[in-house]
């Protein structure tokens, strides 16, 4: 038995220790530990909380259970087989972060001008769909965190509707390895316009049911509203991006501000936090701001319906995999890429010798990484229930915590 | 302000500290000294010309034992202007590489620098919480670095499969 684990009383402790000392605590104050293995805690996240009664006085996240060395992974590996490992970071939005992952290698090597605009299109219209499957999840969790459990039915049905659709075109339901450094896996396959476009119709009404049905119910806006007001200045100086950001009021998304791939071309809005129902910044504000997102992706998703359908029009002669590059080898230098991911901004960095096709250095930087680092700062003097409202509004993926 | 500009004013400021500037990169480097840098970086975020106010990621590099060096390179953004920097600094000793910290200029340093104490074993001085992140805290090694030994058995479990 080569691999048993030996028992020891002390490996636990060890390993993953207390962080507060006992004899530090005050009179009345106790410690106690949320996850890693906990439904509100979204995957194998471990809180150490000190309380006092019902008030949180410190949040300890404790992170790492789900760490698979994509770093170490993707230092003897060559550019093209690192996509399938991106994919498992945020695998609630695979194609947004190979979209990234690809586009970041075409900057390198310089073939970004030469894509088609059709497989252009194709990423932007795969990549939305990802990222509503992703609000979806972020919107029906957060509804079961807080007690709402008919949302999160809802939205699984609708989810399940674009995972049938991302599925017929790579054959993957969650991790897709569909977008290919210089273009794609395959072409979409026949008719899926016509199904897209059904599912968008479909999906509209659904939206406004669901601002009815969880938005802009009572409860919940009275579990959410001004609960973890994040200010927008604490909120640049964490490093904090994506929906979180936006809920705090700045009109930051980098769809817009870098204006990568095609999103100068096609006309969509960006929501941000106004504290209608209460706090700018607060939890509720950060689940309004990813349900509008919907429906500004669906924008986006009928423009290229449009646009795949008329002037870029499905070609017999017309192959997704022309550009693919055999021998991926980027001139020397340090290259720092980033796109909007439904969570944030996802960026890459690269360093590459010029010699060889493995990159020396592939650094991932998680937007939930760096979301989940201002929990400390935002959940000090809450109750306990707040504070699971709280870690529920981060709209964590502990894959891409860990990576 | 383009990346040639900064390098002036940085170059003025605090001359000798601002070794050279890389054009190959995207975006494009500037190489500091790893001495008593903190100034310059909070010079970054507060001069009202550049207001580099995020800081979107730290990366450590392991040059290997060959060229005996450790490299760490910050990735700033200014929000206002929408202008990139790369900033690198270059550490000599790589048996106990140490850099100042940040993490009180930046808050979202904190974890970042964690990461790369986890991963690459660079202490960063003046750290509130230096400890280990995604690593179990009784792991031994830096697992990115480039001569990293993989221990043998870890609570029993072969670790080298």
């Amino acid at each position: 038995m080569d691999t048993q684990y030996t028992y020891h009383p002390d490996h636990l402790k060890n390993s993953e220790s207390i962080h507060t000392s006992l004899t530090s605590l005050k009179r009345g104050e106790m410690i106690f530990n949320i996850g890693p293995q906990h439904p509100s805690t979204h995957g194998v996240l471990r809180l150490e909380v000190v309380t006092d009664g019902e008030i949180v006085k410190k949040v300890i996240p404790h992170i790492g259970y789900l760490h698979r060395c994509f770093e170490k992974h993707a230092e003897s590996m060559p550019f093209n087989q690192i996509i399938p490992y991106v994919d498992r970071m945020d695998y609630m939005s695979a194609m947004n972060s190979e979209h990234t992952y690809a586009m970041g290698v075409e900057r390198m090597l310089g073939i970004t001008d030469q894509i088609p605009k059709r497989v252009e299109y194709i990423r932007v219209l795969v990549a939305e769909l990802n990222r509503i499957a992703s609000h979806f999840v972020a919107i029906g969790t957060y509804g079961l965190d807080i007690g709402a459990f008919t949302p999160f039915l809802w939205l699984m049905r609708d989810r399940e509707h674009i995972l049938r659709l991302l599925e017929w075109t790579c054959g993957a339901r969650m991790l897709y390895n569909y977008v290919w450094i210089g273009g794609l896996y395959y072409d979409l396959p026949l008719q899926f316009e016509d199904r897209c476009a059904e599912f968008s119709a479909y999906l509209k009404p659904k939206l406004e049911h669901l601002e009815t049905l969880l938005i802009t119910n009572k409860i919940f806006i009275e579990r959410t509203a001004k609960v973890g007001v994040l200010p927008l200045e604490l909120a640049i100086n964490y490093g904090v991006t994506g929906p979180m950001l936006r809920a705090s009021g700045l009109k930051y998304d980098l769809r817009r501000v870098d204006g990568y791939s095609v999103y100068p071309e096609l006309d969509f809005d960006i929501p941000i936090g106004t504290g209608a129902q209460g706090t700018v910044g607060d939890c509720w504000d950060r689940t309004y701001v990813r349900m509008q997102e919907c429906s500004e992706s669906l924008k986006i998703i009928d423009q290229c319906l449009v646009k795949l359908t008329n002037e870029l029009k499905r070609d017999k002669e017309f192959n997704p995999r022309d550009l693919v590059p055999k021998k991926i080898r980027p001139k020397a230098g340090d290259y720092y890429v980033r796109a909007e991911n439904p969570k944030g901004e996802l960026g890459f960095f690269f360093r590459t010798d010029g010699r060889s096709d493995i990159p020396v250095r592939c650094k991932a930087r998680g937007c939930s990484f760096v979301n989940l680092s201002v929990l400390p700062e935002i959940s000090k003097g809450v109750m306990i229930s707040d504070l699971i409202a709280i870690v529920g509004s981060l709209d964590l993926v502990l894959g891409e915590v860990d990576r | 302000m383009t990346t040639d500009l900064i390098f002036k004013l940085l170059k003025s400021c605090f001359g000798q500290k601002v070794m050279e500037i890389n054009l190959n990169d995207q975006p494009r480097s500037i190489e500091i000294t790893s001495q008593e840098n903190r100034e310059l970086f909070t010079f970054l975020r507060d001069n009202n010309q550049l207001y580099f106010d995020m800081l979107s990621s730290i990366t450590g590099i392991d040059n290997g034992p060959e060229v005996n060096t450790m490299e760490l390179i910050y990735n700033l953004y200014s929000i206002p202007f929408d202008s990139h920097l790369m900033v690198k600094i270059k550490l000599e000793d790589r048996e106990s590489p140490i850099a100042p910290t940040v993490s009180d200029i930046w808050k979202t340093a904190n974890w970042h620098e964690r990461e790369i104490f986890d991963l690459l074993g660079i202490r960063f001085e003046g750290h509130p919480d230096l400890r280990r992140i995604l690593l179990p805290s009784d792991w031994e090694g830096h697992p990115l670095r480039k001569d990293d030994v993989l221990q043998k058995r870890y609570h029993g479990i072969k670790v080298d499969y």
